[in-house]
């Protein structure tokens, strides 16, 4: 798979605003950004309301993802286009969770909303309206998923890539620092975590760094070619964002997003962490 | 959530400033007045990044961090430029960022 088959330019997404089958779609936690202007013809997903169990902690199953898709007018054939606020982190989630229920084609926006702001590109506050489609979702595609045994028994044998901040894999704060610190987690890391922070792999301006770039920092970091791998983060959003660049733009193989994340490790009776940064 | 609450001056309810080391400001242009809607990235002592928060219509920003020495730097359509800020326990810190100058 070719870079070009999975990230597109700002330039290439204003060139084929009007493209055929071919939908945009603006993922964001704050879903004020799209309110306050979009790209045309955007259509939102609301990261909590759209993509997550409104009762359970997890996200949308097979059916209730056909209906959302169905509802926001996307075809099983259309090509999604992604992009949002935070550096893509919901965007790359986003296309993560298309991946999983078997979406063909889906690309990002590389630098996501903010490259297009910094670019003075326009933005449109048209309301966006679909026709419905009948989207049918493939069942979950759990060889990119990771669950919490499967994390602790990956300790020793893969790659951990722990994506967060250095201070949060320290210890030192317990969330990215955008956000209150008073949280329930233990602090720490899975012992044997590499922290690669997902931003080592973004530019300033929010796109990815080039590939050689990418290949040099994992090695550098001791990324194990022949090990498997599973990115985490706190909540998973992060974690994709490197999954995205470790599976869709290196191509490596067997990597997984462990989307419960440290919410989810750092609160388990029992399960092991490290605090020593090695 | 991972998304920032709301820029502004005003601390949210419900966050302890006895507790949280907070660190808030304004971006401005190279005359003076407020920049909306800057992207302000906390940068740690070593300048690795550790957080970014989209600025209010107003310029305000804020961040949660730790007491220790961090940069912070603003991208805007218009420019760019970064301030450093040092604070050395709890409470609420000040430090404006200009861009474009």
């Amino acid at each position: 798979m070719a870079r070009s088959d999975v990230l597109v330019s700002a330039d290439w997404a204003e060139q084929n605003l009007n493209a055929p089958k071919t939908v945009f779609v603006e993922v964001d936690e704050d879903a004020s950004a799209y309110d306050g202007g979009h790209i045309e013809g955007a259509v939102k997903l609301d990261w909590r309301k759209d993509l997550q169990d409104p009762v359970r902690r997890d996200f949308l199953n097979q059916g209730q993802f056909s209906d959302l898709l169905s509802a926001k007018g996307i075809a099983n054939d259309d090509t999604v286009v992604l992009y949002g606020g935070n550096n893509n982190w919901f965007a790359a989630y986003a296309y993560w969770y298309f991946k999983l229920y078997g979406h063909k084609d889906v690309k990002l926006i590389d630098g996501g909303r903010k490259k297009w702001e910094l670019d003075g590109r326009a933005l449109s506050k048209d309301v966006v309206t679909r026709e419905a489609t009948k989207y049918q979702a493939a069942a979950p595609d759990l060889s990119i998923r990771a669950f919490r045994d499967e994390v602790i028994d990956a300790i020793g044998s893969k790659n951990l890539v722990d994506v967060r901040s250095p201070d949060e894999f320290s210890g030192k704060i317990l969330a990215p620092a955008h956000l209150p610190q008073e949280q329930a987690q233990q602090r720490g890391h899975v012992p044997g975590a590499i922290n690669i922070p997902w931003s080592t792999t973004a530019n300033e301006d929010g796109t990815f760094k080039d590939d050689d770039a990418l290949e040099a920092l994992y090695k550098e970091k001791g990324y194990d070619e022949n090990k498997a791998t599973i990115a985490y983060c706190r909540i998973g959003e992060r974690s994709s964002h490197t999954w995205f660049v470790l599976k869709e733009l290196l191509g490596k193989s067997d990597v997984k997003n462990y989307d419960g994340s440290w919410v989810e490790y750092g609160s388990l009776v029992g399960a092991p962490i490290e605090l020593e940064v090695h | 959530m991972c998304g920032a609450p709301v820029q502004g001056q005003t601390i949210p309810a419900g966050v302890d400033v006895e507790k949280e080391t907070v660190i808030t400001g304004r971006v401005l242009g190279a005359d003076g007045e407020p920049v909306g809607g800057a992207f302000v990235r906390l940068l740690d002592g070593t300048g690795e990044f550790t957080a970014e928060v989209v600025a209010s219509g107003t310029g305000d920003f804020r961040f949660f961090a730790a007491p220790g020495t961090w940069t912070l730097r603003a991208l805007s359509a218009s420019g760019n430029g970064q301030a450093e800020i040092s604070p050395e326990g709890a409470g609420v810190h000040s430090a404006n960022v200009t861009v474009g100058a």
